[in-house]
């Protein structure tokens, strides 16, 4: 009788559990029969290279931010867009080169419209 | 654990291809072997533990090669260069911060006495002062022959530490702290200027 196939990944979910189980386990017991546990307010305090941690880890950011992600993102495809541009500029046909410049129009236009739109003043 | 294994009768058994041990040396086997140290240096002795952690000297050879960026996996910490007072209470911070069992290798003359800056108003006049220090190398900076023979020492040290009995390690007591007080910045000094239960200074007497 041959063994189910699926046997072997049964086989592999029980080391996957039991590998990782074994040490926490043999951890519990030397802790519980001969490493006194000794927290303490400073052992268990945040961790920020030894200085004293200030505030929240949580803090928000104003959500004016995404306006600078997307032109980001307008210059940044532009670069890399046209670095093989100008590289590969004097071997390329009308089509090619048609195609580059629709797509920087459009780019263009999404830079004029966030002009437009007064996304470049930095409001306080 | 009660007794050490007769050494004739381990030596007769090892002949017959069997192995005895104790849980005690197995534990301090495994341990002594697995040193992880604090990532942190200080000054230019940083730069010969450096040394000793880069191929030519190469602490891997005793188990010390995994140097941790985090306090909660480090084993050993290895204070090298000059502590001084504005950095003392972030060395306290981060030795509190180790799980134990934790060493202390104060490294090199700064680490050990204040060094060739003791007279300065800023430096600390060794970090024993507020840490318990297991290993002192002497040396300005020490060299990494030097670092090894302190790991070798603290190796020695891990290896003769019991787990049960009177004798058992400190870390294993529960009466004993595993933190100490992080001094703060005072007016003209550290406050305290040193943590009394672990550091008593000679005192002097002279004779009229």
């Amino acid at each position: 009788m041959t063994p189910n196939p699926y046997l072997f990944i049964v086989i592999f979910v029980c080391v996957a559990v039991v590998v990782p189980l074994l040490p926490l386990g043999l951890a519990w017991l030397w802790r519980r029969f001969f490493q006194p546990p000794k927290p303490g307010p400073a052992k268990l305090s945040i961790y920020e290279c030894g200085v004293e941690s200030l505030g929240d880890a949580q803090i928000q950011f104003r959500s004016q931010y995404y306006l600078y992600a997307i032109i980001f993102l307008i210059f940044d495809v532009e670069a890399v867009f046209l670095v093989p541009f100008a590289v590969a500029f004097t071997a390329l046909p009308v089509g090619a080169f048609v195609a580059i410049l629709v797509f920087l129009l459009l780019l263009i236009e999404g830079l004029i419209w966030a002009w437009g739109k007064g996304c470049l003043q930095w409001n306080r | 654990m009660k007794e050490e294994i007769d050494e004739g009768l381990r030596t007769e058994l090892q002949r017959q291809g069997v192995w005895v041990t104790s849980m005690q040396e197995l534990y301090n086997w495994g341990r002594k072997n697995s040193i992880w140290p604090l990532q942190f240096g200080l000054a230019c002795c940083a730069i010969e533990m450096i040394a000793t952690a880069a191929s030519r000297y190469d602490i891997a050879r005793f188990g010390g090669e995994i140097f941790r960026p985090s306090p909660r996996q480090a084993d050993l910490m290895i204070v090298a260069g000059t502590v001084t007072k504005k950095m003392a209470p972030q060395i306290v911070r981060l030795y509190n911060q180790m799980p134990d069992p934790k060493y202390v290798i104060a490294m090199g003359a700064c680490a050990i006495s204040g060094g060739p800056f003791k007279q300065g108003y800023n430096v600390l006049k060794g970090i024993d002062r507020y840490i318990p220090v297991d290993v002192y190398i002497p040396g300005c900076p020490p060299r990494p022959e030097a670092l090894l023979h302190a790991f070798m020492e603290l190796q020695r040290k891990i290896d003769t530490q019991k787990l049960s009995g009177e004798q058992k390690a400190e870390f294993l007591k529960p009466e004993q702290p595993s933190e100490f007080p992080v001094p703060a910045f005072g007016e003209h000094d550290l406050e305290p200027p040193a943590n009394p239960d672990l550091f008593q200074p000679p005192v002097i007497e002279r004779q009229s």
